[in-house]
């Protein structure tokens, strides 16, 4: 069972995730706090990070519209997505976040929509890897729990 | 452990007041948590479970106030659940921030007892400071890690300082060292019930302020 193809391929997987500087050593610590006791804690974070983050998305694309633009409320709302991204491990999203509040601290305008579509990119991609990498591990933890014959 | 629980069991009485004996007479620690932040909340809620901590965990500063039966002009006796033996709280939350949280446990002949930790993602050594002389225990950079509320719980269960409780003596120095420096008003630091340790030099200010700064 062990050094099945599909587990290697899952280790593999998540080896990619932090290879490509997606997720940082904070996640690996989140995944150490998963136990027997709390077998779905890393993917209830997730949630709930997706959860918070979707919101702030919003809330973003909103203080994007105003004219003039409320440097301050938008600094605040890019806080807290840096925030429960460093809580998460998201290492790009965290990069971009920090960006983001440059250009907010900076009154710069042009630089917040900017910076707003490369974090928007970052997320969606850690999304899409993320929940492949999940759906694969899924798919392990199932082939092995159904013990083969012989 | 006999002894250390009966240790902990004396500094709870003294730290926090009477005690219920009808509430729980484990020696389990109660953590109220208070962060804005989802993730966050469920983060140490999980560190501070794993730690063998009782957690209440709630999203801001009135609430937190609340739980504590502070809310309004008076601290009722009976409070909501049970005992507080630590509280951990964000620094940058909307509405009341935990400086203005620590402000108000500090200030209440109640609660002041407790201690209080203040968490932050940022590293600002005037904020640090803030917290420190408004008589935060200690400052934690996030993401707070595991290591982080093993060595708050051993700080705590500890109490007064009996073996091994060095790192809490060359602390509670420091923070003296500071007060001695800092305005001479009595909402320092200094806890009075614990042994006050004789003030040191500026430089252990300094190096505790160093320490933080190259937590990463």
């Amino acid at each position: 069972m062990e050094g099945s193809p599909l587990l290697r391929q899952v280790a593999h997987q998540r080896q990619a995730l932090f290879d490509e500087g997606l997720l940082d050593e904070q996640f690996v610590q989140l995944e150490e706090l998963q136990d027997r006791t709390n077998p779905n804690f890393v993917e209830e974070i997730v949630t709930t990070y997706y959860q918070d983050t979707s919101r702030l998305i919003l809330n973003i694309e909103q203080e994007l519209e105003r004219r003039p633009l409320d440097f301050g409320r938008l600094d605040g709302y890019v806080y807290q997505f840096k925030g429960s991204s460093t809580s998460f491990g998201a290492k790009k999203v965290k990069a971009e976040c920090s960006l983001f509040r440059e250009y907010c601290r900076a009154g710069n305008g042009e630089g917040c929509m900017r910076t707003f579509q490369q974090l928007k990119r970052e997320y969606a991609t850690l999304k899409r890897k993320l929940e492949a990498y999940f759906q694969l591990a899924r798919q392990a933890r199932l082939t092995q729990t159904a013990s083969p014959p012989g | 452990m006999a002894t250390a629980g009966e240790v902990f069991r004396r500094s709870l009485t003294e730290t926090v007041g009477q005690v219920c004996d009808d509430s729980s007479s484990s020696s389990e620690l109660h953590v109220l948590a208070v962060d804005d932040s989802l993730v966050d909340r469920k983060v140490i809620e999980r560190l501070l479970k794993i730690s063998s901590c009782k957690v209440t965990a709630v999203e801001s500063g009135t609430r937190a106030l609340q739980y504590l039966g502070l809310d309004g002009e008076r601290a009722s006796v009976g409070f909501n659940g049970l005992k507080v033996n630590l509280i951990m709280t964000d620094y940058s939350m909307p509405g009341m921030t935990g400086y203005e949280l620590l402000k108000k446990i500090k200030e209440s002949s109640v609660l002041r007892e407790i201690p209080v930790v203040v968490m932050s993602s940022e590293n600002i050594l005037t904020r640090i400071d803030r917290c420190l002389e408004e008589g935060a225990e200690e400052f934690l950079l996030k993401p707070v890690k595991l290591d982080d509320v093993k060595r708050l719980k051993d700080f705590i269960m500890k109490g007064d300082g009996k073996d091994g409780g060095e790192t809490r003596i060359l602390k509670r120095k420091q923070l003296d060292g500071y007060a001695s420096l800092s305005s001479p008003s009595p909402s320092v630091a200094c806890d009075p019930s614990s042994p006050l340790m004789p003030s040191s030099s500026p430089s252990a200010r300094s190096s505790k302020r160093a320490k933080l700064r190259n937590k990463d």
